[in-house]
């Protein structure tokens, strides 16, 4: 009984130690999801690197092809560790469409000698306008797009091997 | 030259101990029921006021084509608006960080005065990749890491 | 190769680490082999260079800019000078974590090597546990972030470094706050063996004393680096922010305050026992709670690292296990160590009781403050606490606190009368007093900075006084130790009153040619000029500013810059110090009609809070170096005595 108030430090961690491990197990949202799932894409047109004439427009993808739609950058750390998995979803068949965010041409070109192209169309969105209007959460995300045009799955993050079948899978549920 | 009596010396300091460390937690919780500050959203600001002498948070997008700049040059005036409808005007007089542009998330520290202005003594943006004010985190954050962090307001 | 050697190095230290923590475990128990007990002192200091050994290969992987390995290619650059280069060694979680364990497994093999003083079965157990906390941290890093993994194919070119964290203050100010985290590691680790083998007595207090010393001198100094750090890099003219990151350094400074006092109790009187085992306890926790609960991103703040909940388990995991072992085991066993020596109310273990208290207290106000907005959020609130909360309730036990100080060096131990302090009490009401009236003669300062300027010039007053009567050349080091500390708390506190007090702020938007005032002041605007540096363009307001009185012109040029890859942009404020105080501008955009936005302080005596944070790590240094001569003093005559009591035949 007289002892008892050695254990008042150990009680008040444990209390401490709980309220930690309660926050932990609580999902983060950090990340939201995309309120822009199963809409359309909404319309844009926007230029390659460098500028020059659009290249590529929400009527780029309402061919009936599926495509992968990648935010990415030269400045983006998680984007080099993507850049294999992107080269390896290639090779699998699909048709990645590269948009670069707020990047300056002499780097996209750097890091693409560097790390390798998979993009079947590149452009450059200078002020971020299509990733705000997806909705997307930062960089790299990538989004699925059906062949109408419809955005069917996001990825938050940088593509891991573990996601490349997951990826392929969405594709091909999209072009189904 | 007084000595306490041998047997209480220890029960006396552990008991002054356990006073000083209650009293600290006694005087922290009862401070900080009135002096934490409380985060807001607009629509929530706008259905339950807070008293004008609390310093609180405000949390929301930069309604495109609200942001004024008065004639001092210094003293900015916008709203912060959310999606339930909320929108609530702000008066700053300072320097806003570098990332602060209409249609950005921000988070506006200071006090709504009586006539229903939030008159703010601090704003938070994004200033690098590491950094969200952490209410902007539950939002819908549309942008780059890089620096180029814009947020939307809250759509969840 | 040298990523390879750095990983073997880091995996036979950890496994010297858990062989340390089983021969020690064992060797407490009756009738253990000796050889478990003798092993311990050369596996500690294996494990020490093997800890080295990593570290310095990781420095060498840096230096060199070894783009085969993940995290250099992620945090380094070839083009960088070298000086970033290796500092950008620990400017990252694995990396500092590395220098973290390295510093751990140093200071366990030091004790091992240079510590004879206590008994050996005492030394055993805190080894044992030295080994105990090194083995959880080195399976931190080899499982949950190793810094020597290999990319599968070299990178070409490293990514860079953070500009922000290209600064020379905060290469230094991260290794340095670690040196004071983990110094604590020891007054743990010999709080734990004392208790494991009931050995609390004066000489464990004087053996552990230097550490806790040596862990506060670099605890205060990282605390005040960080401090400059923020109030010059952040632009926001304030000193400390009481951001969670900052309450993190704070805390374990608290707590190693009290626990150098007590110690000193421990050591002098024999009092204090148990009390001085719970600090010695709590103070490394806190460097732990400090180093790790900030980094799990389980609380943001203002400069939080990247989120990563992954390693937030792992490092509560860690957390419950050593602070909460250690809690229980003082929570079992604190009840047979025996009572202390006993004092009177009047002196200065009762004062020192008295600074203990509240300096605990305060702890845990700002602990309650830091991790407040954790518990609101289980009920759905999101709440910041700051400013109001902390300087509020704080200032109620730390002016409580500071009054204490000024009389407790007065006071002689054991007991001690009134009577006696009689006339040092009137020098110090006199100096109190005639802060008051210099203080309120500036106007209306508000109670917090006025209590400051009274406290302040009182305790510089009194700091001073133990010296009286003594002859300069023979007082002890450690005396003067304790005068200059105390005098810089004295120092620091006239600083914090005076920019709290008297700091003069104009917010104004200028063209090139206008002028404000600015206290005494007149700052004008010559021109804004655009410069570029080596990855970044800036803005460059060029003010002059001079004083009322005339003299020399000084030139200020705050800068806005943008850095490119990453794409970034800071404010880079400019400085200009004076004996009398710092005049601080800040830039902002521009604004129409060709005018900027400046914000400019003068801040008088602004200096003097990082002057003292500087005197008061100085006589710490100093009261260690006091200590360590004379215990090897005490130890020398020790030996001749012996030896001269040896040979004498019967």
């Amino acid at each position: 009984m007289k002892r008892l108030w050695l254990f008042l430090p150990v009680a008040v961690f444990a209390l401490i130690a709980g309220a930690v491990a309660y926050q932990l197990t609580q999902p983060r949202d950090e990340f939201v999801r995309s309120a822009m799932i199963g809409q359309p894409l909404p319309s844009f047109s926007l230029p390659p690197p460098g500028g020059g004439p659009a290249t590529l427009s929400d009527a780029s993808f309402r061919d009936g092809r599926p495509r992968l739609l990648n935010f990415w950058a030269s400045w983006c750390l998680p984007c080099i560790a993507e850049a294999p998995q992107l080269e390896r979803l290639r090779g699998e068949g699909a048709v990645i469409v590269g948009v670069a965010i707020r990047d300056r041409p002499e780097d996209v070109a750097a890091f693409l000698q560097t790390h390798g192209n998979p993009y079947a169309v590149l452009a450059a969105d200078d002020i971020a306008e299509l990733q705000l209007a997806l909705g997307s959460s930062g960089l790299p995300e990538t989004f699925v797009i059906d062949g109408q045009g419809r955005i069917r799955y996001q990825h938050i993050g940088d593509i891991r091997a573990a996601d490349v079948p997951v990826l392929l899978d969405e594709l091909r549920k999209a072009g189904s | 030259m007084r000595r306490v009596a041998p047997k209480h010396q220890r029960l006396l300091l552990a008991g002054a101990a356990l006073l000083a460390v209650a009293g600290a937690g006694l005087s922290g919780a009862y401070a900080l029921q009135n002096r934490a500050s409380y985060f807001y959203l607009p629509a929530q600001m706008m259905a339950d006021p807070p008293a004008a002498t609390r310093a609180v948070r405000l949390g929301g997008m930069v309604e495109r084509g609200s942001l004024r700049r008065e004639a001092d040059g210094i003293t900015i005036a916008f709203t912060v608006a959310d999606d339930r409808g909320g929108r609530v005007p702000v008066r700053y007089r300072g320097i806003a960080p570098d990332l602060f542009v209409e249609g950005s998330g921000v988070v506006a520290e200071g006090r709504l005065g009586p006539d229903g202005v939030f008159l703010a003594d601090n704003l938070l943006a994004r200033h690098d990749e590491n950094y969200v004010p952490r209410e902007l985190k539950d939002m819908h954050v549309a942008g780059a890491p890089g620096g180029a962090g814009v947020a939307a307001a809250a759509r969840r | 190769m040298i990523a390879e050697i750095g990983l073997a190095a880091l995996w036979l230290a950890a496994a010297l680490a858990v062989f340390q923590l089983v021969a020690g475990g064992l060797s407490l128990r009756p009738g253990a082999p000796p050889v478990l007990g003798q092993s311990l002192r050369p596996l500690a200091v294996l494990q020490g260079g093997f800890a080295l050994l990593s570290f310095a290969a990781l420095l060498v992987l840096f230096a060199t800019t070894d783009l085969s390995v993940a995290l250099v290619a992620l945090n380094s650059h070839t083009a960088k000078p070298l000086l970033y280069k290796v500092t950008g060694a620990w400017g990252n979680h694995e990396g500092s974590m590395l220098l973290w364990v390295a510093t751990l497994a140093t200071s366990g093999a030091l004790i091992a090597a240079l510590e004879r003083r206590l008994p050996e079965r005492t030394m055993h157990a805190v080894l044992a546990a030295q080994g105990f906390v090194a083995s959880g941290f080195f399976a931190f890093l080899l499982f949950s972030s190793n810094p020597f993994t290999r990319l599968p194919m070299p990178a070409p070119e490293g990514v860079g470094l953070n500009p922000l964290l290209q600064d020379i203050g905060l290469a230094l100010h991260p290794p340095t706050l670690y040196l004071g985290y983990v110094g604590l590691s020891v007054a743990f680790s010999f709080a734990v063996g004392a208790l494991l083998t009931n050995a609390v007595t004066p000489q464990f207090a004087r053996v552990m004393r230097p550490w806790v010393l040596g862990a506060w001198v670099f605890l205060t100094l990282g605390i005040v680096a960080g401090s400059y750090w923020a109030y010059y890099e952040l632009g926001w003219g304030g000193w400390w922010f009481w951001d969670p990151v900052e309450n993190a350094s704070l805390m374990p400074w608290l707590a190693a305050t009290a626990l150098l006092h007590s110690v000193s109790v421990l050591a002098a009187r024999d009092a204090l026992r148990v009390w001085t085992i719970l600090l010695g306890v709590i103070a490394f926790s806190m460097s732990m709670v400090g180093t790790f609960l900030v980094r799990s991103g389980i609380l943001t703040s203002v400069h939080a690292f990247a989120v990563d909940p992954q390693r937030g388990a792992f490092i509560l995991a860690l957390l419950a296990l050593y602070i909460g072992g250690a809690l229980l085991l003082f929570a079992l066993r604190a009840g047979t160590i025996l009572e202390g020596k006993r004092f009177g109310l009047a002196s200065r273990e009762s004062a020192l009781v008295l600074n203990n208290i509240l300096l605990s207290a305060l702890l845990g106000i700002v602990l309650l403050g830091t991790l407040y907005p954790l518990f609101a959020e289980m009920v759905g609130a999101r709440v910041s606490v700051g400013p109001p909360y902390f300087n509020a309730v704080g200032a109620v036990f730390a002016l409580p606190m500071l009054a204490v100080m000024t009389i407790g060096p007065l006071l002689r131990w054991r007991s001690d009368t009134a009577r006696r302090l009689a006339r040092p009490l009137v020098a110090l009401s006199a100096a109190g007093l005639l802060a008051a009236v210099l203080a309120l003669l500036q106007g209306d300062i508000g109670l917090l900075p006025l209590s400051g300027f009274v406290l302040g010039a009182m305790l510089v007053v009194a700091s001073v006084l133990p010296l009286g009567g003594r002859s300069f050349r023979r007082t002890p080091l450690t005396v003067w130790g304790m005068v200059i500390a105390h005098f810089g708390i004295g120092v620091a506190l006239l600083g914090m009153a005076s920019d709290a007090a008297l700091t003069r702020e104009r917010l104004v938007a200028m063209a090139p040619g206008d002028a404000v005032t600015v206290g005494p002041w007149t700052v004008r605007l010559r021109e804004v000029m655009p410069v570029a540096g080596p990855n970044w363009t800036a803005t460059e307001v060029v003010l002059d500013a001079q004083t009322a009185a005339g003299g020399r012109t000084i030139t200020l040029r705050p800068q806005s810059r943008t850095f490119w890859a990453p794409v970034q942009q800071t404010t880079e404020s400019a400085l200009a110090s004076r004996w009398n105080g710092q005049l601080y501008a800040v830039s902002g955009g521009p604004v129409d009609g060709g005018r900027w936005q400046m914000r400019l302080w003068w801040k008088p005596f602004v200096t003097l809070i990082w002057l003292g944070g500087l005197l008061v790590a100085l006589g710490g240094a100093l009261s260690m170096a006091g200590h360590l001569r004379r215990d090897t003093v005490r130890r020398s005559a020790a030996r001749r005595i012996s030896r001269l009591a040896a040979p004498v035949p019967a």
